[in-house]
């Protein structure tokens, strides 16, 4: 009995043993034994992020050289560095991704859920004329935090998820399991190419700001603490966010909701906070930039557009090269713009950080002259952007203009920001009433001068900013409204000693909206005068693109003396050639310049990529959204706007050219931060009980 | 055929071989996480436990039953059933790789899963004819297979709701074989 069964058994084992001996010399696949090695050194989390089922799936697809070592989210450099190794590639680099919260606007679930049938904010705000709240369009459940395989995200404290971007690896297990689709996985250059569009969530500042800066997010990052996130997001679709917190008027605090209660936010006093912040602090940020891609564009013009164009190009990983005529780069905010306003020590700060991204630069070198298109080809770059800027002073039609003592006001600001001496004299007369020639008249206040502004218009009309205004008030200029110059008078060495004006009255109101100045016949007066400077508006001098043989331009002008460009696309008439700032939109405003550079630079991407072919958002936002701009805001407590504080007084405010305005200290940063709504389209964030008690009632 | 249709319904829903009979309860809780490793699982089981039951059944007729060595059933089961599924998992390889490929990964898993084992044994013990144990071993992993997926199903819902922490994963899916398996209590008296 034990025998045979011992023999059975023994038989058994023997017979499955030669049964699988032969069959493994058989059936033996030949298997890639790297696929255990790449298997080993992967992290094996089995998150699925590369793509692939499970670590197993990657490790075989990476050793048949299907995919790069690089495809796992999870591993570190190090391990990637060694699977490549061990496969003899080399990495490719992947552009940094991670989970991104955002309300996409059209598909809020309170809508979804609560107003059935209403699938987004415009259609609720027809039905319910607008104003109600809608926390980001997330519900809460935190169903992210619990999917993320990183422990990557966590609510915060105000029940919305937030995600480390440290541990965060775009594995995209939260952007499915998200019922409500707020939670995308965004790289850097999508977020760099977006265009606003009317399906975003756009709150009125965002909509108006010409840069398209997210200002509610920089505000709630403020609110948070997160200074560094703040400028961040600033950087995302503005460079210049500390020129810009000094000098920008400011258009998205003119539709701020809160302006509707009590007054706006000081949206750029907040901007200058955080952007100080950085500089005061003595490092710089890290910016992330795309891969390189090796395209050479050629950046014409070093002011704000060039500067804003070049960054955007080096972030998305191309190679631009700035080509600038004067001795250094900035263009009006470094020749136009007085110190006083805007130190040149930040300025310098400020553009250095572009460069040290990677930007090339040739100074002192003017196109048309020492280069045109065709040898910028020829030197090989692909595309070139046109950012020249306005720089040739309009006259005032007034006999006598060419005498000595008169100078344009761009002139005047252009000569003193390089240095040289102007004999002004003790008394000057400024022509004008923008922001030029308010610089122009602070600027001879501090050189000693008595400074007289004539301008045609009344206070009301001046287009330069309010506070600059009043500003050139306290400093001592005097006015003289209602007055235009007729005629400078010059004595026998033909330096002018008088300038003639004629009283104005306000007609009806022309194109602009402006009443228009009617002369009064027989009210010419005269004014003693040492130093007489028109500025009075400004236009592109596009002199550099004519040939010298042939007298035609290659691009398209218009009678302004700007250059035509798709407004989209801001492509000119030659392919390849693109423009954005003051040569294409007359005199505006540096975040203009700023914002136009930034869409140039993005028609630039795409014609460098896809052969010329700039695609356009269908719902592309171009003015504002009118259902979002209700003026009733009830469920909102008044609260005071800072102050912007001043930095220096009295004589030395008017003899020096130390800056003149300041920036917020942490508690009155933070204090101007929580006045802030965090609006989206039709919804705010309210801070007091409505007489409503609850929004079911108010449907 | 009314017996063998018979014997599907009550090897699938009333003697379910997890639920109601609680064999492998390993592979059960360990590859219920998602659907997908859910079906991959199954059809595995059902594969071997067709393969398995039909080799065991040759073996017990020819082998262990002439020579009186009933008592080493067991014994001889395991090494067979072993030896067979490392057998068709080099064959699969081999042979048909993209069956290897969806159930590949499975196999070794179930080399000593107590579920096939219990199949054959069940077989023996009901002194079915082949036929009818080929058909019950294919009822009976198809019941398995249709637990498990139920069972994943619920566990990806629960993977996103609030589950205490003490309860999240295993804990908490027991919890729900549990209640799954007395829902399947109900086909008792059908048969
Ligand atoms: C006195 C003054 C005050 C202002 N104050 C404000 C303010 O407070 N807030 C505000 O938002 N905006 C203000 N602006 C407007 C703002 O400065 C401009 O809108 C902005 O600078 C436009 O940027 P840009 O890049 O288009 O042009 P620019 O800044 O003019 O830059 C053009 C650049 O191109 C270079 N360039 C020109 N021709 C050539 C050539 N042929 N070859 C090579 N390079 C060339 C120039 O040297 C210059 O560097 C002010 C403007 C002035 C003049």
């Amino acid at each position: 009995m034990i025998t045979t069964s011992g023999l059975t058994l023994f038989g058994l084992g023997l017979g499955a043993a030669a049964i699988l001996a032969v069959a493994s010399k058989l059936l033996y696949v030949k298997e890639d034994p790297r696929i255990a090695q790449v298997e080993d050194l992967l992290p094996g989390v089995n998150c699925g992020g590369c793509g692939y089922p499970g670590c197993a799936g990657a490790a075989t697809a990476i050793a048949a050289g299907k995919a790069n070592p690089s495809v796992c989210v999870v591993a570190d450099l190090e391990a990637m560095a060694a699977i490549a190794e061990l496969m003899g590639q080399t990495i490719e680099e992947r552009e940094p991704e991670i989970a991104f919260r955002d309300c996409t606007g059209g598909e809020r679930a309170e809508e979804r859920f609560a107003y059935s049938g209403i699938m987004d904010c415009q259609a609720a705000a027809m039905l319910h004329g607008g104003a109600k709240s809608c926390p980001e369009g997330c519900l809460g459940f935190g169903t992210c935090v619990a999917v993320c395989p990183f422990d990557a995200i966590h609510m915060g404290p105000e029940k919305l998820p937030v995600v480390d971007p440290n541990e965060c690896r775009a594995c995209g297990k939260c952007v499915e399991a998200c019922p409500r689709g707020v939670i995308s996985i965004v790289g850097i250059t999508s977020r760099l190419l977006h265009l606003n569009e009317v399906t975003d969530c756009l709150a009125p500042c965002r909509q108006q700001c010409p840069g398209q800066i997210d200002i509610p997010r920089y505000i709630e990052q403020i609110k948070a603490g997160d200074y560094e996130g703040a400028v961040n997001t600033i950087r995302e679709r503005n460079p210049l966010l500390m020129v810009c917190g000094r000098v920008c008027p400011r258009p998205c605090e003119s539709v701020c909701r809160r302006g509707h209660v009590d007054s706006p936010v000081g949206i750029n006093m907040l901007k200058r906070f955080v952007a100080d912040r950085e500089l005061h602090s003595g490092n710089r940020l890290p910016i992330p930039c795309a891969k390189e891609t090796g395209h050479k564009v050629a950046v014409i013009g070093g002011g704000p557009a060039g500067l804003s164009c070049a960054y955007f190009l080096r972030r998305l990983g191309h190679n631009p090269t700035i080509f600038e005529a004067m001795p250094a780069l900035g263009g009006q905010l470094r020749y136009g713009i007085p110190e006083y306003r805007l130190p040149k020590k930040d300025l310098d700060w400020e553009i250095q950080g572009i460069l040290d991204l990677g930007v090339d630069i040739h100074l002192k070198r003017k196109f048309g002259r020492d280069y045109d298109l065709n040898t910028l080809k020829e030197d090989g770059f692909e595309a070139v952007f046109l950012g020249l800027g306005a720089w040739q002073a309009s006259g005032m039609y007034a006999e006598g203009e060419d005498l000595e003592g008169v100078l344009g006001g761009i002139e005047f600001l252009t000569a003193h920001a390089l240095g040289q001496t102007i004999d002004i004299g003790r008394k000057v007369i400024v022509v004008g009433g923008g922001n030029t020639a308010i610089d122009c008249a602070r600027t001879c206040v501090r050189l000693g001068a008595e400074v007289t502004m004539l301008y045609r218009r009344t206070r009301a009309e001046m287009p330069a900013n309010p506070e600059e205004i009043v500003g050139a008030e306290e400093e001592g200029v005097q006015f003289k409204f209602l007055a235009a110059p007729t005629r400078v008078i010059g004595d026998e060495n033909g330096k002018a000693t008088h300038l003639e004006f004629r009283m104005m009255k306000l007609g009806e109101p022309d194109d602009s909206g402006r009443r228009r100045p009617e002369p009064i016949e027989g009210s010419e007066t005269l004014m003693e005068t040492d130093f007489i400077i028109p500025a009075i508006g400004q236009k592109p001098d596009l002199s550099c693109l004519y040939d010298e043989t042939v007298e035609k331009c290659p691009v398209e002008t218009t009678r302004w003396q700007t250059i035509v460009a798709d407004p989209d696309t801001l492509q000119t008439v030659v392919p390849g050639v693109f423009t954005a700032g003051d040569v294409f939109t007359g005199p505006d405003l540096v975040i203009a310049a700023v914002g136009d550079g930034r869409k140039a630079a993005r028609s630039i991407h795409y014609y460098l990529q896809r052969e010329g072919d700039i695609p356009i958002p269908p719902m592309v936002q171009r003015e504002l959204i009118p259902y979002t701009l209700f003026k009733e805001v009830p469920g909102v407590q008044h609260s005071e706007r800072a102050n912007m504080p001043h930095m220096c007084h009295g004589d030395d405010r008017n003899c020096t050219f130390a800056e003149v305005e300041g920036a917020l200290s942490e508690p009155e940063a933070l204090t101007e931060a929580n006045r802030c709504l965090h609006c989206g389209l039709t919804c705010y964030d309210r801070d007091m009980e409505l007489p409503w008690k609850n929004e079911q009632e108010l449907r | 055929m009314q017996e063998y249709f018979l014997l599907f319904i009550a090897a699938i829903f009333v003697n379910n071989i997890v639920l109601a009979q609680y064999l492998g309860n390993c592979p059960f809780i360990g590859t219920s996480k998602e659907t997908s490793v859910a079906l991959g699982m199954g059809g595995a089981v059902v594969f071997v436990a067709v393969m398995a039951t039909a080799i065991t059944w040759l073996v017990q007729e020819y082998l262990l039953s002439p020579l009186g060595l009933d008592f080493l059933q067991t014994l001889a089961f395991i090494l067979v059933i072993a030896s067979l599924v490392q057998f068709v998992e080099m064959f699969l390889k081999k042979m048909v790789p993209p069956l290897y490929k969806s159930l590949g990964i499975f196999l070794p898993l179930i080399t000593t899963n107590c579920a096939v084992m219990g199949i054959a044994l069940i077989c023996q013990r009901k002194e079915f004819p082949l036929l009818k144990s080929v058909a019950f071993a294919a009822a009976s992993g198809i019941g398995f297979m249709i637990a498990l997926v139920v069972l994943a199903g619920i566990r990806e819902r629960l993977e996103i709701r609030r589950v205490p922490r003490a309860m999240r994963g295993t804990p908490v899916g027991l919890v729900m074989a549990g209640l799954m398996s007395l829902a399947f209590f109900a086909f008792k008296g059908m048969i």
